[in-house]
């Protein structure tokens, strides 16, 4: 736990009258740009609180968005708030296996070492990349007429846009954050755990799968939540390959399949579309979605830190 | 540094501790029955009251660490802090400087002087800068050797100097830390690449580049080989002339040698303090005694 | 000795190469996926680098009557038009993220130094969560903010109508400008570098710290020379984190900058330039990615593409070779 190296109970003397000019400026300029921070962050918060809770209504919850004239005709936003939790919980399941695979080989494995290298730097690239581009990317791979099966396919021609294809790009988006904090759990992990399970006879894989997996894992589901926060909030991807279509258009009537063949919206392409660059123009339900959209991410951010916290208290290497 | 009226000095008339123990022919104490080593350098004839503890308490949440401690630290003498590992000495070197504001939790009772100032009231840093540190763990700055040393030199300055106008005062540290010659020619060296006791020994050479009055040692010498160990204390005894020195040590020879004066503690408590002479050879206390009995014995 | 005993280390590294193997596999096989994408985007836009050549990143023409014509092009089945130059993108890119990374940068230092060391203990402890919550918050929450609040606010009070008259004929000066998307993307991106560096700072040693106090030197200095020196290549990954994100960002700009795709001049004086509107590399992409089925438009789109995937990969390089000088002191974060 640190301190603060200023903290000064019994003080007396001007603290910072012998310092040097430079360094009284210094001080006073943390403090200035500090303080204004605060105003910021609290000015951001409070104002989509505010705009939230007065127009956040239920009835936008549970009502799909329709073209409609008025405020009261154009319904709210409940396939969006779905097309968030599909588009989120189909991207991690590839992001979170994927992502704990490729930390594990990195941390246990890792040979041959150029391979390693180049792994590690490839991932931490790709948290660099912009979405946009992978998103260009998505929609040519995703028209390959082999691929057709993952979403629609109308006059010969493959769309090339559906809840699969989003997933599947988001999943990159999400995948560096579960990699990179997972592989940090790994390797907090004291080397005489790893030693005593081998000296027990168990094989590598096996250590990994029962001793090294369960103690990371509170670094798995951190990692995995800061790459959901990411997945959901993404806009450019959703618009691009999703459709951004408002409500969900299935593909066909199967069930299931067919809504993820399909194309469908997001909160965020939801938001853009109630922006005044998108045909919905509506400002008041772009904010009752954004503030949605943050309780979503403020609930991600508490999980981390419940976990984070429960894991600080059980067992501590040493 | 401003101009402070003279500490009171104190003439050490009957001062007679002899420079080499009282012994018989075959180095044994007569009267405890203690072998003792031969002590490093006459004590100064002149003692200069610089700091004055009293009745210092300090506790880390509800677990006390010291417990109403009173001592005096004189230029001119230098003081040991010995007792069993955990008893307080760190945390009461630490209090000296106001080093244990910095530890969450830390309390502290009691008064401490430096020039009958009470150090509460004066600046921390500027109190730092008279009563500087060098710590049990050997922490070097992660920059080179010299850069090491120059720091103080640079960031005490009011505008930062020139390598080569600090070049001789980084030097000088260095070579009564017994570094120089070890160090000549690769200055630009990492400091944390160097051996523990080498980086103890910079951390010496920063602490006196700094120039200050009271020199705190939390147990310099521990990670130091007996020829590093030597040089230290003949350092520490041509210093206590312009320093006072607290050196905490769990070497008692090495009390014994470079200390004029010994404070033994035990649980936070100050049990005995005299001078090394006393300390050394007739004890009062039966803790005291037991506990270098087992070191001389 | 019995046979199973025997046995048991054979099967058991057996059954380590095989998992070794498939994890490898999979590593490889996002590795090639990546590579796949590079080499794909590269040779998608070839084209239209082949095309323009080094004009290509140069100015000259409206960029939106060019990609009028090169979408066209393509629908009519006639000869594909390829003619681009990109400067207004590039510099209004340029402009946006550089403005914005570093007023961040600056303002995040300060702000990280204050809050793992000066601040009073309870403002860090309400601050903290904060600043990751910012961190996360979706960009098109901020581009909401931004083109709801900030865009009117800049159009109606701080542009004089004598500054909208000065550049009426070229452009109009509505308040989406360089200067709302600095803003916003400042916002967006600072709580980023705040949180990263302010880990970096948390996890210099105390021992250091203390080590700099106990020689007298005084709590900010200590905090500036050994604090956040040691702690720099915190700040370079932040950094780098941050300057990625606010090139990769899309549709938060095109929404606040103005979507128009106009070379500020800074001929224009200095406030007026940065009242005006421009669009960035990666809006234009998000803006005309519904126009793909045009084969030249399709190749333009992905040059874009390349210049941005290699602008990133440039930027994380720099990183590296940022932090290379900084092992040999032993500052490694
Ligand atoms: N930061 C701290 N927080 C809580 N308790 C502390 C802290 N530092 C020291 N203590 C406690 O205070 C007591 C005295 O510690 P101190 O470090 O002063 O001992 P010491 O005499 O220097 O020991 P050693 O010879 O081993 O260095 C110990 O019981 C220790 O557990
Ligand atoms: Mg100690």
């Amino acid at each position: 736990m640190s301190t603060a190296i200023t903290a000064s109970a019994r003080r007396h003397e001007r603290p910072t009258a012998s310092w040097r000019l430079t360094d009284r400026l210094g001080l006073g300029l943390a403090w200035l740009l500090g303080l204004l921070f605060c105003a910021i962050a609290g000015a951001i918060v409070v104002f989509f609180l505010i705009e939230g809770v007065r127009y956040l209504r239920p009835a936008l919850l549970v009502t799909n968005p329709v073209a409609g004239v008025s405020q009261g005709e154009t319904g709210g936003f409940l396939d969006p708030l779905l097309g968030t939790v599909i588009i989120g919980a189909m991207a991690m399941a590839i992001a979170i296996p994927v992502g704990v695979a490729i930390a594990v080989w990195l941390s246990e494995f890792g040979r041959p070492t150029l391979m390693a290298r180049v792994a590690e730097s490839a991932i931490e690239m790709m948290a660099g990349e912009p979405a946009v581009v992978l998103a260009l990317f998505g929609l040519t791979l995703f028209e390959l007429p082999a691929l057709g099966f993952l979403s629609q396919t109308s006059h010969g021609v493959v769309l090339g846009q559906s809840f699969f294809a989003a997933a599947a790009l988001l999943s990159l988006v999400g995948l560096p954050l579960v990699v990179a904090s997972t592989r940090e759990g790994l390797q907090a992990i004291p080397a005489h755990v790893r030693e005593a399970s081998y000296a027990l006879g168990k094989t590598k894989i096996a250590t990994t799968r029962r001793v090294l997996l369960p103690a990371a894992r509170p670094s798995v589901i951190t990692g995995s939540m800061l790459g959901l926060g990411r997945v959901i909030g993404d806009t450019a991807i959703v618009l691009l390959l999703l459709g951004g279509t408002l409500t969900f258009q299935p593909a066909n009537s199967t069930p299931v399949l067919g809504v993820l063949r399909g194309t469908g919206d997001t909160l965020t392409g939801y938001m853009y579309y109630n922006s005044p660059a998108g045909d919905g123009n509506s400002h008041s339900k772009a904010y009752a979605a954004a503030f949605v959209l943050m309780l979503i991410v403020l609930a991600l951010n508490l999980g981390v830190d419940v976990v984070v916290r429960r894991s600080r208290r059980a067992v501590r290497w040493s | 540094m401003e101009l402070r009226k003279p500490p009171p000095v104190r003439r050490l008339t009957g001062y007679e501790v002899p420079s080499s123990p009282p012994s018989n022919g075959n180095g044994l104490h007569a009267a405890a029955g203690f072998r003792l080593p031969a002590r490093l350098g006459a004590p100064s004839m002149v003692a200069i009251d610089r700091m004055q503890v009293e009745e210092l308490s300090v506790s880390y949440g509800h677990k006390p660490a010291v417990q109403s401690v009173s001592l005096p630290i004189r230029q001119g003498e230098v003081l040991a802090l010995i007792g069993p590992s955990g008893c307080g000495k760190t945390t009461l070197l630490r209090s000296l400087n106001r080093l244990t504001e910095l530890t969450r939790g830390a309390s502290l009772r009691g008064r401490i002087t430096l020039d009958d100032v009470d150090v509460a009231h004066m600046d921390a840093t500027a109190l730092r800068r008279r009563v500087t540190m060098v710590f049990q763990q050997p922490n070097p700055f992660p920059m080179s050797v010299f850069d090491n040393v120059a720091y103080v030199l640079r960031e005490q300055a009011s505008r930062r100097p020139r390598r080569a106008a600090v070049q001789g005062a980084v030097h000088e540290a260095l070579a009564r830390a017994g570094l120089l010659d070890e160090m000549a020619g690769s200055l630009d060296h990492p400091a944390l690449r160097l051996s523990g006791g080498q980086q103890q020994r910079l951390c010496i050479a920063r602490a006196l580049a700094a120039n200050p009055q009271v020199l705190l040692l939390d147990e310099p010498c521990s990670a130091l080989d007996p020829v590093s160990t030597r040089l230290i204390e003949e350092l520490i005894a041509k210093l206590r002339e312009d320093v006072a020195v607290v050196i905490v040590t769990h070497n008692l020879q090495q009390a014994y040698r470079v200390a004029d004066y010994v404070a033994f503690m035990y649980l936070g408590e100050l049990v005995e303090y005299g001078s090394a002479h006393k300390m050394f050879g007739s004890p009062r206390e039966q803790r005291t005694k037991e506990y270098i009995g087992g070191a001389f014995g | 000795m019995d046979e199973d005993d025997l046995l048991e280390p054979d099967r058991s590294t057996a059954q380590d190469r095989r998992a070794e193997l498939s994890l490898g596999a999979l590593v490889f096989a996002v590795l090639a996926l990546l590579l796949a994408m590079f080499a794909f985007v590269l040779h998608e836009g070839w084209p239209s680098f082949a095309h323009n050549g080094l004009g290509w990143f140069g100015g000259g023409g409206s960029v939106d009557q060019q990609i009028q014509a090169i979408f066209t092009s393509g629908d009519l089945k006639t000869t594909p038009v390829y003619t681009f130059h990109a400067w207004p993108l590039i510099w209004g890119t340029i402009l946006i993220t550089a403005g914005a990374v570093v007023i961040a940068f600056v303002s995040s230092l300060f702000v990280a130094v204050f809050l793992v060391e000066f601040s009073p203990e309870w403002l860090r402890r309400m601050l903290d969560p904060v600043v990751r919550l910012l961190a996360s918050v979706p960009s098109i929450v901020y581009g909401l903010a931004g083109v709801l609040v900030i865009v009117p606010l800049i159009g109606n009070h701080l542009i004089t109508e004598t500054e909208k008259a000065s550049v009426t004929p070229a452009i109009q000066l509505s308040g989406a400008s360089v200067l709302a998307a600095v803003l916003i993307l400042t916002v967006m991106i600072a709580p980023i570098m705040i949180a990263v560096f302010a880990d970096g700072l948390r996890a210099v040693p105390r021992g250091w710290l203390e080590g700099s106090l106990a020689l007298g030197i005084n709590p900010w200095r200590t905090f500036w020379k050994v604090g956040v020196r040691t702690a720099r290549p915190a700040l370079i990954a932040g950094t780098v984190l941050a300057t990625a994100r606010a090139l990769g960002e899309a549709i938060m700009l095109s929404l606040v900058s103005g979507g128009v795709p106009f070379a500020p001049n800074p001929a224009d004086g200095f406030p007026i330039f940065l009242f005006e509107p421009t669009q960035t590399l990666a809006a234009t992409i998000i803006r005309n990615g519904d126009q793909l089925d045009s084969p030249p438009m399709k190749h333009t789109l992905y040059a874009i593409a390349a210049v941005l995937l290699f602008s990133a990969a440039m930027l994380s390089l720099i990183g590296w070779a940022a932090k290379q000088p900084m092992r040999r002191y032993g500052v490694v974060a």
